[in-house]
């Protein structure tokens, strides 16, 4: 997932300025030209196939699809008649992503506040450090650690949750098991998305130019009132594609979310019940025993996903460019 | 500036030691262990003696059902020790993987969990030219129903309760169903978690069939790979319900009895109706095996389980994986190597591993008719 949304942090090369300068002629430019030419329109090339194969498979795959492939709770590829739906895939996929920014975000922006406006110089550097250090961690390793720890204590706060917040509907608790849950997977997610969102938001305090904040302090600014007049105004493009990278990761997230959750073809708002599935997680879990044809399946809910991911990284451009006038940067 | 270029310099350098290095003795380190494992194998197995390696040279590729593992690689182990210079590699993937692979023709053989379906059957044409893809039951085993609930140890349940209760309308440990069953256990007011496979499986298939079986009444769903009813939990293969059942106080699940054993879980003995509930054991899941029937025409040996057998001792949940192999027009190259080690498998000798590793030896009646088959492979 991390090829989709990468485009983000950079900003599309600039225009080539008039009149730039021509060949000069030599050999070696020529070569380079030739090469560099050539790399961009293979990659062009290979996505363009990729996307190619995703299609064709899968229209094979939903041509003979008997139920509805959007609104179908179901998958079973392998049955007579086969059967196959997205509708609890992106339910769950967007629930527990949902779930991951709520909390990763605030957290995430928090941290990379302190980093660069408010810890002492000596603690804000090896601070820095660690967080990046947990986006080197393996999901996998995330996903034991999930089943193994988090879920038996987040037992605890479950019941606290269904007590006292279950008049929500969304923390009601209907059915026993224990917590593996899409709730409990929002919160791995978050804490795995949590630093791809931290250092980019940190970069981006850091370069908030430095005139901005003398003039609040000269207008007798408090240190929170310079965050908040200069800091993360000029960030907020910077925090969104900060968000929308996790975002990207949190959706096509696999072997943590399939460790975790104990997956079931059934949509429900009780983020509590132990149940519901994603695109990554439901492909991980059926590849191994599919056939020929249920292959095809999940590839059509593969590029589901692809889709998905490419309307959040829209979006999030579309985001980044109006507000770009008015923060005056480019993240 | 220039030192410090050195410096790096020769840091890469030592990177890249370090790592052809690594590569190296790993590298060793595999070769050890196979030169161990031949030697181990020529002194522990006399049985060596028995496998006859005629015409088998060079690798065979196989690749299929992880539920036989083990099985296959104690028979490859002895059979490599036995047959120098051939190699047998079988790669535990899925039943579904080994016979997608079988039927583009990349492995010698294929295990699976279930009979192929007659459209994979009909694909096989195209690779085994004058012949087609055939069955071989070779490894039979007990599902086990294990348990965890603080307090109990013994538990005896019958096909309909246990439909029940995998389909979530029985949900309190001290239902009077169970009670029933189990009378003079203390049963406590507890919930009911029963775990099932969440990917597609055959052991999955196989607890179906029995129960729509043995209770016909309360399971009203078609037996297939994927789990079928709309409750309980789930978790990844059966060493990942084995687990959750260990951890989980109050659950229920089902796996391969070798999970049972080296996890320490309880299993529960079913009530078949017959002169008193069965244990789940290798010997117990042969007898059951012994009641089936051959279901397949001409060489294809697909098994029609009995799994409303009363026999006394007979354990009815059991499962029996096969080795898929053309019956005639297999590949030349590797068409020696199948016929020996698949007559060692079947042979009484490579039966005689399956008990120690947990698994059921296919009965002398249908394995005379596997060693027939086996022979006349073409």
């Amino acid at each position: 997932m991390a090829s989709t949304t990468s485009p983000l942090d950079s900003p599309p090369a600039p225009p080539a300025p008039p009149g730039r300068p021509r060949s000069t002629g030599r050999v070696g430019d020529k070569i380079f030209i030739g090469l560099s030419r050539g790399s961009g329109i293979l990659l062009l090339v290979i996505m363009a196939s990729i996307a190619v194969f995703l299609s064709y498979r899968a229209v094979l795959a939903i041509s003979k699809d008997e139920g509805n492939f959007l609104t179908t709770l179901d998958w079973n590829p392998a049955g007579d008649p086969p059967v196959f739906g997205i509708a609890v895939l992106l339910f769950g996929t967007v629930v527990s992503s949902v779930i991951a920014m709520v909390i990763a975000v605030p957290v995430a922006v928090g941290i990379a506040l302190f980093i660069s406006h408010y810890a002492p110089r000596k603690l804000a550097a090896p601070l820095g450090y660690v967080i990046d250090l947990l986006a080197a961690v393996p999901s996998i390793v995330y996903g034991i650690w999930g089943a193994l720890v988090l879920v038996p204590y987040l037992e605890g706060l479950n019941l606290w949750l269904d007590q006292f917040f279950g008049w929500t509907y969304v923390f009601e608790k209907t059915e026993v098991g224990i917590a593996r849950s899409l709730f409990t997977v929002g919160i791995l997610l978050a804490i795995m998305i949590l630093p791809i969102v931290t250092s980019v938001s940190r970069e981006v305090f850091l370069q908030v130019p430095k005139t901005n904040e003398e003039a609040a302090l000269a207008l007798g600014a408090t240190r929170w009132e310079v965050v908040r007049l200069s800091v993360l105004p000029f960030g907020r493009s910077g925090i969104i594609s900060a968000s929308m990278l996790g975002l990207g990761r949190a959706l096509g997230e696999t072997m943590a979310v399939a460790t975790v959750l104990s997956p079931s073809f059934l949509i429900s708002l009780h983020v509590l019940n132990p149940g519901g599935g994603t695109f990554a997680q439901n492909i991980a879990a059926k590849f191994g025993e599919a056939d020929e044809f249920g292959r095809d399946a999940l590839i059509a809910s593969g590029l589901v996903l692809f889709v998905l991911t490419l309307l959040v990284n829209g979006a999030a451009r579309l985001i980044i460019a109006r507000r770009k006038e008015y923060s005056g940067a480019t993240a | 500036m220039k030192l410090q270029r050195k410096n790096r310099l020769r840091a890469t350098a030592l990177g890249a030691l370090a790592v052809s290095g690594a590569l190296v003795l790993t590298a060793c380190g595999s070769d050890d262990n196979s030169g161990a494992d031949a030697d181990g194998g020529g002194k522990t197995t006399a049985a060596a003696s028995t496998i006859a390696c005629d015409g088998a040279k060079g690798q065979l590729r196989a690749s299929g059902s992880s539920a036989q593992k083990n099985a296959m690689d104690l028979w490859v182990k002895n059979y490599m020790a036995a047959c120098s210079g051939v190699q047998v590699n079988y790669n535990s993937s899925s039943s579904g993987e080994g016979i997608v692979a079988f039927n583009q023709g990349t492995v010698g053989f294929a295990g699976s969990d279930s009979a192929l379906k007659p459209e994979e059957v009909a694909e096989s044409k195209k690779i085994c030219g004058t012949g087609q893809g055939i069955n071989l039951p070779m490894v039979g085993g007990p599902v086990a129903i294990g348990f965890h609930l603080e307090g109990v140890d013994d538990l005896v349940l019958d096909a309909p309760t246990l439909a029940k209760i995998f389909d979530t309308k029985i949900k309190k440990w001290n239902d009077p169903a169970i009670a029933a069953l189990n009378e003079g256990a203390k049963l406590p007011d507890k919930a009911i978690q029963p775990f099932h496979r969440s990917e597609d499986s055959g052991t999955t298939q196989n607890l179906g069939k029995y129960l729509a079986a043995a209770a016909p009444a309360d399971w009203k769903y078609e037996a297939e790979k994927k789990w079928p009813a709309p409750g309980g939990q789930a978790a990844s293969g059966s060493s990942g319900v084995a687990s959750q059942v260990k951890a989980v106080d109050g659950s229920i699940g089902y796996f391969e009895l070798s999970y049972a054993a080296s996890q320490d879980i309880s299993t529960v003995d079913i009530d078949t109706g017959g002169a008193a509930p069965v244990e789940a054991t290798s010997e117990n899941a042969s007898k059951a095996i012994a009641a089936a029937k051959i279901k397949g025409t001409g060489k294809d040996l697909a098994l029609d389980l009995d799994y409303t057998t009363k026999a006394e001792g007979a354990y009815p949940l059991v499962l029996v994986t096969y080795e898929v192999v053309c019956d005639t027009g297999n590949k030349a190259d590797t068409l020696g190597t199948v016929k020996s080690f698949l007559t060692y498998t079947s042979s009484e000798d490579g039966q005689k591993v399956l008990t120690d590793a947990g698994y059921a030896p296919i009965p002398e009646a249908i394995n005379a008719k596997v060693r027939e088959t086996v022979a006349a492979l073409s």
